[in-house]
């Protein structure tokens, strides 16, 4: 039982790691996906934003300057409202986001066409249980009116117009997609842009999806180490209370060992060698375990995809490795410490 | 030829804030291939004299030659070697470890040891046929009567052929029938194999299997 239990307490440990990484990198890899499924290849931004957030505007009269400028095929402007931490509304104008991003297809209902009208994507209705004509309230008493597949800019549109009315924000627009001619000519277009707009953020579409990394997100990387410090802190205590237990148990088998000439090294060894089979068979528990994870944040969190991270095992292996090992330190001196005669009175 | 030669040994130890002399200067050789047997009431010294024996416990004072080195003079490493190669014990309670079989208890001795158990071995073959204990070897300590473990635990003790085998109430755990054939078993690796043997016991008739017999009293020899 105690064995079970260390097992069960590594794999979660393992699987807190892995989880939370696949889950950075999941969430991240879905904002790329979705941020290069508008088709543009160059984004404006007002000046002063940073980061990938939205919360700055400017105003929508610079897509008109925009679109005359040599090499642009398309530019269109979206006004993204943040509701809380993790949603936000974007405002598109349907027909040149059509056209930009080779549309938004419809697996039920219809594009908005009322002032209350909302689309969602399909991760957004299943997690919130969501038919067209289905009411939801998000900052607003809306209606949802079609339900498009994943993958482009956002999880849920309104008509652009509709947004900055109720939001007053009128001609504004957070950010301006821009199509070329020839993605070639990208880095042509942003000099012009930017002498055209100084102050503005112009940034090719390839370098805005580099910054979707976990390196580039300070507070993810942060949090990371935090909740990966807690996992070796978890493992430390439990192997070390495991094999303390372990050692107490088994006190009357050291004082034997020992009567037959067993070396501290010796006793150590056996602990060390149950501790590393203990941490690889709950490594390969929490290995498995994230499988799990991964189905049940797929049901209760569709908007927060997570990836099977291969790349992470060794790291996670090793970190239950360690911590395992750390904790059998001090169980596995006192086992070595041990007074022969004392142990083999042991009852 | 002398193999234990204790001169003038002591041992005192404290139990809180109370030193206790248990050894008070004891003297006493045993010959090679003697079969000796310590008794005593409880409290004589016995079982320390054995610890030391053993090299489970420093002594005090005085001087402890086994095969001519002072076990005095030896640190905790080198008591640990002596464990090793030099002597084989043997428990009231057996003392096999459950996890392992027969052979299993038999093997990790010899491992201690640093023998990787793969070169043959006709003297403890020998031993092994002796104790009768060859259909045995591969149950559990659980699945064995007590003097089939009690047996196995002296094929432990002799894996590695020590110098001297310690036996501490061998037969205290034992029906008389068990105490007889372990006893004999004893007499027998003493006769046909010349293993010197020191055996505690309280019992006289288990003693009066043994070529000689101290008597031991408040950390004295007395007899």
């Amino acid at each position: 039982m105690r064995t079970l239990l260390s097992v069960i307490a590594i794999g979660v440990e393992v699987t807190l790691i892995l989880t939370l990484a696949g889950l950075s990198r999941g969430v991240l890899d879905d904002m790329a996906t979705r941020s290069r499924g508008t088709g543009a290849d160059i984004l404006i931004r007002p000046p002063d934003s940073s980061g990938f957030t939205f919360s700055l505007t400017m105003k929508q009269g610079i897509v008109g300057k925009v679109r005359t400028m040599p090499h642009v095929a398309m530019a269109t402007g979206a006004y993204v409202k943040q509701i809380d931490s993790f949603n936000s509304i974007t405002g598109i104008n349907l027909d040149e986001f059509n056209a930009m991003s080779g549309g938004l297809k419809f697996l039920k209902g219809r594009p908005f066409q009322g002032p209350d009208d909302l689309v969602v994507d399909e991760v957004f209705a299943r997690q919130h249980h969501l038919q067209p004509g289905s009411p939801i309230e998000f900052a607003h008493s809306w209606k949802v009116s079609g339900i498009v597949e994943q993958g482009k800019l956002s999880r849920t549109f309104a008509d652009i117009g509709v947004l900055q009315e109720l939001f007053s924000a009128h001609d504004e627009v957070s950010v301006i997609y821009v199509k070329l001619d020839d993605p070639a000519n990208t880095n042509a277009v942003i000099a012009s842009l930017e002498k055209e707009l100084p102050t503005y953020k112009v940034i090719s579409m390839d370098e805005f999806v580099s910054l979707f990394s976990t390196n580039s997100v300070p507070y993810i990387e942060a949090f990371t180490h935090v909740v990966t410090g807690v996992a070796v802190l978890i493992g430390f205590l439990v192997v070390c209370l495991s094999m303390y237990t372990a050692v107490l148990e088994r006190t009357r088998e050291i004082g034997i060992l020992k009567a037959l000439g067993a070396s501290p090294g010796y006793i150590i060894g056996i602990l060390m060698r149950e501790t590393i089979m203990l941490a690889l068979t709950g490594a390969a528990l929490g290995i498995l375990m994230t499988y799990g994870t991964r189905s049940l944040m797929a049901i209760f969190a569709p908007s927060m995809p997570q990836e099977i991270v291969t790349d992470w095992y060794p790291t996670a292996v090793g970190i239950a490795l360690g911590g395992s090992i750390v904790g059998a330190l001090y169980p596995g001196l006192r086992a070595a410490r041990q007074d022969a005669i004392e142990a083999l009175a042991y009852d | 030829m002398t193999e234990i030669d204790i001169q003038n040994l002591t041992k005192t130890y404290r139990v809180g804030e109370v030193e206790v002399n248990a050894l008070r200067g004891v003297n006493l050789k045993i010959e090679r291939g003697e079969f000796v047997a310590i008794v005593g009431p409880s409290g004589s010294g016995k079982s320390t004299l054995f610890h030391i024996l053993g090299g489970l416990t420093p002594p005090t004072s005085g001087a402890v030659l086994i095969d001519g080195i002072d076990l005095v003079k030896m640190s905790e490493a080198d008591r640990t070697r002596l464990r090793k190669t030099t002597v084989g014990f043997v428990f009231q309670k057996y003392n096999l470890l459950p996890t392992l079989t027969g052979a299993g208890n038999i093997e990790i001795a010899r491992h201690i040891a640093g023998h990787n158990g793969k070169e043959p071995d006709p003297q403890f073959e020998e031993i092994l046929k002796l104790l009768g204990i060859s259909g045995r070897l591969n149950h559990k300590p659980r699945a064995l009567s007590g003097g089939e473990q009690q047996r196995i635990a002296i094929a432990r003790a002799l894996v590695n052929h020590p110098s001297l085998l310690l036996a501490d109430e061998p037969t205290g755990n034992l029906d008389s029938e068990n105490s007889t054939a372990v006893l004999s078993l004893l007499q027998g690796l003493n006769k046909r194999l010349g293993q010197t043997i020191l055996m505690i016991t309280h019992n006289p008739e288990a003693a009066a299997f043994a070529d000689r017999t101290v008597t031991m009293r408040d950390g004295r020899i007395v007899n």
